[in-house]
């Protein structure tokens, strides 16, 4: 007989719980409470003991993924039921009635942990109760969003930025399947999109509607005040239901209800992830932003003559890979800002290395990929390695590898057309550089009024790690290099 | 007369080693090596109970489990101390005391299964039902006693909490009572050094056990993983609320190998090498070099005690499954133990609402 194995709620209120790793495969005969799996939920990492002897017929979620608590992970071929009574394991015939059902937390959806010292489990408490709202599925299925969704929920559960791209950037093992099942299963019922549309009826009405696969926005109620009753389905089976007998999906609306005014997404895969790290980085270090307005047309002209250069005409030197190179030079004369505050040891690291983290905008959202030992490349080997940062960045190819590690960043918020800003860091980083558009300004030149080439640089640092000289230290560094480049000669 | 040092006293090495206290001696002089080897096959029985259900929760079949591995010894050694008219008064972990004391297994489950209100009726074991609220339970034990006195008889309350519990008013309030009245009860303290990620050092500056004399209740702090010292103690603090002695506390020092509970993750905040350093002083390790010792233990006994064990942890898990979901209107009973008519109207109700799913089985899910 096959026994599937669903995910139990393994902490007190859990949801949801990622399969670390698999210690049996399809084949292997399982002894009773074997240790077959590990599984992290938001409070531990868990040993998975069988709940079953027999044969590991099938694994139905692989390593890696976030399962939903309720999910089938694991079915067993079992002889006999000498160690196992049927009443609290699940046949295969009778997916309903989940091994967790008996137990209190089937319940578990709208519970929050409440014991302390269990680290984030508010922001992996959500996702269920919305998949319970049916109508939410449907209109995310709707607009088309859910093909994105499993391979991003697939994967997350990262801790930072760096980690959780790193999982957007992976190809996903299993898209589509299961998340594409619960969409069609939330289908069961009638698709509204908030609480004022869903028609007014009874929790047992609501219950035998759905048997009967009756859409309760299509049913007249007869009750008080519109109440759709019993004899209101049951009077609706004989009047026009679709051939099929399937459920009604997508009722035909016209008029303004076609657009809502507000429509609600659930927060996760980068989403989450990137909010999380942020809240993180600005309430965890004390920020200070400082902005320095300089005159770059020697930078530009630089780049003018490079690019008439045969030597480099080719090399694609632009702005960004200038300020790149300025940033190492810079941190090389103020380390502190190339450091990590390291609370649990109680030290701060010093990076002896420059890995740079440059914030790229992708169609999933924002990714910081660094580039390894930048302060080890000249000019032409920076620009190709910027090249192929972003291409790899914007097709969702960035290997893993490249998006943890960062130890400085820069986002070029010129290209947006911007001048300034206050960055928040990258978590675990001590300084981040946004570099604004350059516009043609009048501006002092020699003692004159001219148009100039003129750029704004925002340095945000950690005033834990850098303290307010460093910190200016380093941006006029940087500010100086662009505007007059000799005088890196003066600094190397 | 009795040492209040506050060093733990023990009866047994690390190596089993069977060591004299002329003190404490004749109160455990009666165990030969069978009532040893029992002492040991209870320890080994729960241990694996302990087991069975964190396995339980694992696939679901618990919502929820307080493990007592380290524990052992401490509740197996002060529940066996006790006479069958004392009454118990446990925390939520005394799933150890709750075997000795012959509770049904699947009645220490159920509750953790969110099966039912209460595991079991109380007065047929005289022991209570779990108390989750902190230290509240010591209250109860305070007032127990004081019943039995003005009853004039020589039963004796029992009752278990831990380090945190100390921190809290009502165990504080139970001592005070205990004391003025003189009230026969036993403060049974397992010290497991973590009041789930906090460590007993932060809420006590001194020994847990030096709190009580202030209260005017001798203490005695002993060694919580060597059986013989808690039955030694427990036996001393029994006498001596049996004769008129009143209250005495006993702070059995041991420590929780495991997490809180099967929702915590200790290796978030305790040093593994404090736990590798706890194993060492493993009590069924301890007990089981006596009984080498004593050539008490043979192969065959080994292997019949992992063979009870295993028997009980079957019977346990097999019990556990096959409970049968309560009843919708069970929740009703047992909330007044006279009738009600605000209570027996929403009965009706609810009933009602129940039946309005349908007739027909299935009908309504």
């Amino acid at each position: 007989m096959i026994k599937v194995f669903k995910l139990p709620d393994l902490g007190e209120g859990l949801t949801e719980s990622e399969i670390v790793a698999w210690l049996v495969a399809p084949g292997d005969e399982v002894a009773l409470n074997q240790h077959i799996a590990d599984v992290e939920t938001a409070k531990a990492v868990v040993e998975l003991p069988s709940p079953f002897a027999g044969v590991v017929s099938e694994l139905h979620r692989p390593a890696g993924v976030v399962v939903h608590v309720g999910e089938p992970i694991v079915s067993f071929d079992v002889v006999g039921d000498a160690d196992t009574p049927d009443a609290g394991a699940t046949d295969a015939d009778t997916p309903d009635a989940g091994a967790t059902d008996a137990a209190a937390p089937a319940q578990a959806e709208k519970r929050e942990a409440n014991l302390v010292g269990y680290g984030p489990a508010v922001e992996r408490g959500g996702h269920p109760q919305r998949r319970a709202r049916p109508g939410g599925g449907a209109a995310v299925l709707a607009s088309g969003l859910a093909v994105d969704d499993p391979a991003e929920d697939g994967s997350a559960g990262g801790q930072a930025v760096g980690d959780t791209a790193a999982s957007v950037g992976r190809a996903a093992p299993d898209a589509g399947t299961s998340a594409v099942t619960d969409q069609v299963t939330s289908v069961d019922q009638p698709a509204v999109t908030s609480g004022a549309d869903r028609p007014r009826s009874t929790p047992p009405v609501r219950a035998l509607a759905r048997d009967l696969g009756i859409d309760l926005t299509t049913v007249t109620g007869t009750g008080r005040d519109g109440l759709i009753t019993r004899d209101d389905v049951r009077a609706h089976i004989t009047k026009s239901v679709p051939a099929t007998g399937l459920p009604v999906t997508t009722p035909d609306r016209s008029g303004p209800e076609a657009f809502p005014r507000e429509t609600r997404a659930p927060i996760k895969s980068l989403r989450k992830l990137t909010a999380k790290a942020m809240v993180q980085s600005a309430f965890t270090a004390p920020h200070v932003t400082e902005f320095l307005t300089i005159d770059v047309t020697p930078t530009v002209e630089l780049l003018d003559s490079l690019r008439a250069d045969r030597g480099f005409a080719d090399a694609g030197i632009g702005i960004l890979t200038v300020v790149a190179k300025a940033l190492c030079i810079a941190v090389g004369r103020t380390p502190a800002v190339n450091t990590r505050w390291d609370e649990s040891a109680g030290e701060i690291v010093q990076f002896h290395y420059v890995n740079l983290g440059i914030a790229a905008a992708t169609p999933r959202g924002l990714v910081v990929p660094n580039i390894v030992d930048a302060d080890r490349l000249d000019l032409q080997g920076l620009a190709a390695a910027l090249a192929e940062l972003t291409t790899a960045a914007r097709a969702g190819t960035t290997a893993p590898a490249a998006l943890s590690g960062g130890t400085i960043t820069v986002t070029n918020i010129g290209v947006f057309g911007i001048d300034a800003g206050t960055p928040i860091l990258n978590p675990g980083e001590a300084a981040i550089l946004a570099m604004g558009a350059i516009r043609s300004r009048p501006w002092e030149y020699r003692g004159q009024i001219a148009l100039r080439k003129v750029l704004t640089l925002s340095l945000s640092f950690d005033h834990r790690l850098v303290d307010g000289e460093q910190g200016s230290r380093f941006l006029a560094d940087i500010g100086t290099i662009l505007a007059d480049p000799a005088r890196v000669l003066t600094m190397i | 007369m009795i040492d209040f040092s506050p060093q733990p006293v023990q009866l047994l090495s690390l190596d089993g080693e069977r060591m004299p206290r002329p003190d404490l001696d004749p109160w455990v002089d009666d165990l030969d090596g069978l009532a040893l080897l029992a002492l040991y096959r209870d320890m080994v029985v729960v241990r694996r109970i302990d087991t069975e259900a964190t396995a339980l929760q694992r696939q679901g079949e618990l919502g929820l489990w307080p493990p007592l591995l380290g524990q052992e010894a401490a509740q197996v050694g002060s529940a066996r101390a006790l006479r069958d008219d004392d009454f118990i008064f446990p925390s939520y972990r005394e799933n150890a005391v709750a075997y000795c004391r012959g509770v049904n297994l699947t009645d220490i489950v159920k509750v953790w299964r969110g099966n039912a209100q209460s595991g079991w009726d109380p007065y047929t074991v005289n022991m209570a039902t779990p108390a989750i609220i902190i230290g509240a339970q010591t209250l109860h034990a305070t007032g127990w006693a004081l019943g039995v006195q003005r009853d004039e008889v020589d039963s004796v309350a029992i009752t278990y909490f831990g380090d945190g519990a100390t921190s809290e008013g009502d165990v504080n309030e139970a001592m005070v009572f205990a004391a003025s009245f003189q009230a026969p009860v036993v403060f049974f303290c397992q010290n497991n050094h973590w009041a789930i990620s906090e460590p007993v050092g932060l809420q006590a500056h001194r020994q847990i056990a030096d709190r009580a004399p202030g209260f005017g209740i001798p203490s005695l702090r002993i060694d919580g993983n060597d059986v013989l010292a808690v039955m030694a103690a427990t036996r001393i603090a029994l006498d001596r609320a049996r004769t008129g002695g009143g209250p005495t506390f006993i702070e059995a020092v041991t420590y929780r190998m495991g997490p809180h509970t099967t929702a915590d993750d200790p290796s978030r905040y305790r040093d593994p090498a404090e736990l590798a350093e706890w194993k060492t002083r493993d009590p069924l390790l301890r007990l089981h070099r006596l009984l080498e010792r004593l050539e008490v233990i043979t192969p065959e006994v080994e292997a019949e005690t992992q063979a009870i064990a295993d028997a009980v942890a079957a019977e346990l898990r097999a019990g556990c499954i096959g409970l049968a979901d309560p009843e919708p209107l069970s929740v009703f009973d047992h909330v007044y133990t006279t009738p009600n008519a605000t209570l027996e109207r929403q009965r009706t109700d609810y009933a009602g609402y129940l039946t309005s799913f349908g007739s027909q089985p299935g009908e309504g899910r």
